[in-house]
């Protein structure tokens, strides 16, 4: 008996989470595209890169790009977890109901979402959900191809339509390749302790948006 | 005394700017720079994956192939082929002389022994200047008209640098700087070995191993050799390359308009100097100590 009542609570609690999901989901799918103006800051070890200007290119259902106008831009593959309405961009997923966490003195429901389709490049993602706003504060994804991200999202005046004004996107640089010069140049090497301090740090990448379009059409050539 | 020199100084550019050898250099140098520009114009795309593989985790976005790259992928490539050309005309410079017979003529004039090797070094120098000027024309505002501006993205030996359009100019031309005293080091050790010999050849021969074995000794990563490196001047020739290195601040942003290491750049132009300075003064020496036979 007492094992039937634990499955039926915990049956509940995934209905409960499934349904805070779509809700969320709802309110992500208001919008169909948008373009965002920002500021990009780079904070990884072993690069060495000026604070720019970005422009951000959204449309449904996954396209998503960042363009540094007349410049150039290093991010991490599997910026896919810049966007929520990337992860989000499915049905087909299961819900479970992780408890719950406070994210920026802020309340959340911790949702785990597993994707049901076999091939999907998301392994996993951990969504820190504020039940009253409907806004994810925090996502953490696991992809087949590029680890582990971590997104925190900070709102203001676009929070209606869940677009954040501040996305701080963290990843373990552990695991990345270093460059090895190939410029041409004949430096000499650094030493390895040195290598080690340089990967076994955590990289961020800070995008403060200044404003958004949204709603208004992206060419589909931009994402090309 | 100062009119004697400036005269002096006439006669040299002449002497060198007839000889059809001072021609070779800007021939090689502007072919050099025109196979690689094709080369990259051709299949630079080629070139930018083949350069990014290494850093297979980042998505690298933008016009990585432009004109501030190019000019930085063929000022690498000439590192040892400029100061082998300026070789050819700066280890002729008194020993040519020799060769012709023509030495104990212009040194039985009224003109002391240092002003005539003072006006050659200098008559060096502007050809050096000039075929710098030349270099950096086509390898720079040639390459910027045919691939336009950008960002410069460059993968230093375990770090990338990304530095803004409009922070790059100023630093090629404070690279030219540094690498127009590179050369002048170059013609001094010309000048110094052409002093000792009586035809031209040796000098040109000797003065092109000398750079050639100090490179090679210079990128040889076993300890005995790394302990001579700061000496040899072959090292701080390179050392233009550090003007492309950004400072970070608390953040880790680059922080536009400075050099990561500036000091390093000084103590090397130190080095260089004293260097030619050094060199220079031993072939006065040895001009005026000489026994002029031919």
């Amino acid at each position: 008996m007492s094992v039937f009542i634990v499955h039926l609570y915990a049956f509940a609690n995934a209905q409960d989470v499934t349904v805070l999901v779509n809700k969320v989901k709802a309110k992500l799918d208001k919008v169909n595209d948008y373009t965002a103006a920002g500021v990009l800051k780079t904070d990884v070890a072993f690069i060495k890169a000026p604070v720019s200007n970005v422009l951000t290119y959204f449309k449904k259902p996954d396209h998503f790009r960042l363009v540094k106008k007349s410049g150039i831009s290093v991010l991490p593959k599997g910026g896919i977890s810049v966007n929520m309405g990337l992860v989000l961009n499915t049905d087909n997923f299961i819900a479970l109901d992780a408890g719950e966490s406070i994210i920026n003195k802020v309340k959340t429901k911790v949702v785990k979402l597993l994707p049901n389709d076999e091939n999907d490049n998301i392994v996993l993602s951990t969504l820190y959900i504020d039940a009253a706003t409907l806004l994810i504060m925090k996502a953490i994804t696991t992809t087949k191809d590029n680890g582990t991200f971590e997104v925190d999202m900070f709102y203001g005046k676009y929070a209606a339509y869940a677009l954040p004004d501040k996305v701080l996107f963290s990843f373990n640089t552990k695991n990345y390749k270093l460059p090895k010069g190939l410029t041409l140049d004949f430096d000499e090497g650094t030493n390895p302790d040195e290598i080690n301090k340089l990967k076994n740090k955590k990289g961020k990448i800070e995008i403060d948006y200044s404003s958004y379009i949204i709603n208004k059409g992206v060419d589909d050539a931009v994402f090309k | 005394m100062e009119h004697n020199m400036w005269q002096l100084l006439q006669i040299e550019l002449y002497k060198i700017f007839r000889r059809p050898r001072t021609y070779i250099a800007f021939g090689a140098s502007a072919a050099l720079i025109i196979i690689l520009q094709f080369g990259l114009k051709v299949d630079g795309s080629e070139y930018a994956s083949f350069m990014l593989q290494s850093i297979g985790n980042f998505d690298v976005q933008g016009k990585l192939l432009n004109g501030y790259l190019v000019c930085f992928i063929i000022l690498q490539l000439m590192l040892v082929h400029v100061p082998l050309l300026v070789t050819l005309i700066a280890a002729d410079m008194i020993s040519g002389e020799a060769s012709h017979g023509t030495l104990r003529m212009l040194l039985s004039k009224p003109i002391s022994r240092t002003s005539v090797v003072m006006a050659k070094f200098y008559a060096t120098c502007v050809y050096t200047f000039l075929l710098l000027v030349w270099v950096a024309i086509l390898a720079l505002l040639v390459s910027l008209l045919i691939f336009g501006k950008s960002d410069l993205f460059l993968m230093r030996s375990e770090y990338i640098v990304i530095i803004r359009k409009d922070d790059i100019f100023w630093r090629y031309i404070c690279a030219f700087c540094f690498a127009y005293i590179s050369l002048v080091t170059v013609a001094a050790l010309g000048f110094f070995l052409s002093s000792l010999a009586d035809n031209s050849i040796g000098p040109i021969v000797a003065t092109m191993s000398i750079i050639i074995l100090f490179t090679v000794l210079g990128t040889l990563n076993i300890p005995v050799y790394k302990a001579i490196n700061p000496y040899l001047f072959t090292t701080h020739m390179v050392v233009w390359k550090d003007f492309f290195d950004e400072k970070v601040n608390v953040s880790n942003e680059a922080i536009a308009g400075t050099i990561e290491n500036l000091p390093s750049i000084i103590h090397s132009l130190l080095v260089l100097t004293v260097y030619i300075i050094v060199l220079m003064g031993a072939t006065v020496w040895v001009v005026r100590k000489k026994d002029i036979l031919s």
